[in-house]
């Protein structure tokens, strides 16, 4: 291979004038997180809101749900980061359109709120799969107590279902953190962002993108670390991996 | 507002849009989806062989590039596979390769990881008996495989692959990063040019929403009637 390995590549200054190009893949990495987070947050207060919809007897919120889930599952993440970055400021009207267009950071918020959505469909059918594993005879014997449906759903049945799908919602999250890549595309420069632009400044392919794999792969391990302590704090007594 | 909105430059735009753009993506969506498979179930051997190194090289793959950002995959193997074609071919510099060439390898060896994960819950699901009894007829590994195993493990898992398939033909979609020209990619040209992104990407939208509803209900369908009754 007649490529010019240069790992020193890393400490020289990047052409932004903001530090060494290392300075320039952390910051890409910061921003990944911010967003993610963003779009997590969004992701569960949404999903869980829509899941515990799809689980409720009423035929409309059941349908409503439904239609969520579809909606969001059916088109590409890139397709829809399209829609509220490009279309969403054009369809709305005149004012509202150009305070959109005119918001400092832009991309960042878009891309947290677009992936905190097409995530949300992802939580929300978890959240109905964890609901609808549990015994009918907790809904039955809620009810029996004399608890209404918001105390039902509030102290017997999500406090269960979330649990139940906590290692399925660790693999969510991991998703929503590998998702933030697709927002390069509405200029957000998060890691593979920066990871890109460093290749185009410096010409070193592979060192940069090395240094993001690397980065992406800690993230990973550091997720999937913590995840498995919160499991095992959380763990229901009697279940499999109960205590 | 949607006052304005120009249908008539959509219509101008279909033949380029689906001649060019989505022969692209389902060309690469099927090829892509055959080759994952076919890998991915290679993945699924080497981790079920019971062989250590095997199964452990295996399992490497397969959870290191479920663990990194498809766009990046995208990247790494755009820049990666000039080299490689050099390393294989033996030429004095790297060789250029096209971008469908390059994106049908980096979705393959993608996919074949995800692939590889549901063929091997397939394969697990299958009871113990099966393999036992057809060891007891004197098939060898090789047909075990070939005539027990895996026919069942890829007919219990159809409905899974297919839709990893449908998640599949919407990420090729991402291709968009290296311009080329897949549905996305034709319809964002469209709209740059003409100044119609409004136009362009809700169409595109509507495209890729409809076809992949009608495939996610045909899954349904489908997994109601292939189901094997125990």
């Amino acid at each position: 291979m007649n490529y010019n390995w240069n790992w020193g590549i890393f400490f020289q200054p990047n052409p932004m004038g903001t530090g060494s190009y290392l300075d320039m893949l952390l910051s890409g990495l910061a921003l990944t997180l911010k967003t993610a987070v963003l779009a997590w947050i969004i992701a569960l207060i949404t999903g869980s809101i829509v899941g515990v919809m799809r689980t409720l007897p009423s035929k409309g919120a059941s349908w409503f749900g439904f239609c969520y889930v579809e909606f969001f599952r059916n088109m590409p993440l890139l397709v829809q980061l399209f829609l509220w970055f490009f279309v969403l400021p054009e369809i709305l009207p005149r004012a509202a359109g150009l305070w959109l267009k005119q918001l400092p950071n832009a991309p960042f918020w878009t891309a947290a709120i677009g992936i905190g959505l097409f995530m949300s469909a992802r939580v929300a059918v978890q959240l109905q799969a964890g609901i609808s594993s549990l015994p009918r005879g907790q809904k039955m014997a809620a009810t029996a107590l004399g608890l209404t449906t918001v105390q039902g759903y509030r102290y017997v049945l999500l406090p269960m279902a979330f649990r139940i799908i906590l290692p399925p919602l660790t693999s969510e999250f991991l998703n929503t953190i590998k998702n933030t890549a697709v927002a390069i595309t509405i200029g957000l420069l998060e890691l593979t962002g920066q990871a890109r632009s460093m290749q185009e400044f410096s010409f070193q392919v592979f060192e940069a993108f090395t240094a993001a794999t690397l980065l992406y792969l800690l993230v990973n391990a550091v997720v999937v670390t913590g995840m498995r302590f919160l499991e095992r704090w959380v763990a229901i007594p009697g279940y499999i991996t109960g205590k | 507002m949607l006052a304005n909105f120009d249908f008539d430059v959509i219509r101008r735009a279909l033949p380029y849009l689906f001649y060019e753009g989505m022969t692209f993506t389902l060309t690469l969506t099927a090829l892509a989806a055959l080759g994952g498979l076919v890998f991915g179930t290679a993945l699924a051997l080497m981790r079920l062989s019971g062989l250590k190194t095997l199964g452990r090289i295996a399992g490497i793959y397969v959870d290191f590039m479920r663990s990194l950002p498809l766009v990046l995959v995208i990247f790494w193997f755009y820049f990666l596979v000039p080299y490689i074609g050099q390393w294989l071919t033996g030429a004095s510099r790297p060789i250029s390769v096209g971008a469908f060439a390059s994106s049908l390898i980096t979705f393959i060896m993608f996919e074949a990881a995800y692939f590889s994960e549901i063929m091997r819950a397939g394969i697990q699901s299958i009871s113990r008996g099966q393999p036992a009894a057809a060891s007891a007829l004197g098939l060898t590994y090789a047909q075990t495989m070939r005539y027990v195993v895996l026919p069942q493990a890829f007919r219990n898992m159809l409905p899974v692959l297919i839709t990893q398939t449908i998640v599949l033909f919407q990420d090729t979609s991402l291709v968009y990063v290296l311009s080329i020209t897949d549905f996305l990619g034709a319809a964002s040209k469209v709209a740059q040019r003409d100044g119609r992104l409004v136009e362009m990407y809700l169409f595109a939208a509507v495209v890729y929403f409809t076809i992949s509803c009608i495939a996610s209900f045909g899954v349904r369908r489908l997994q109601s009637r292939i189901a094997i009754i125990r």
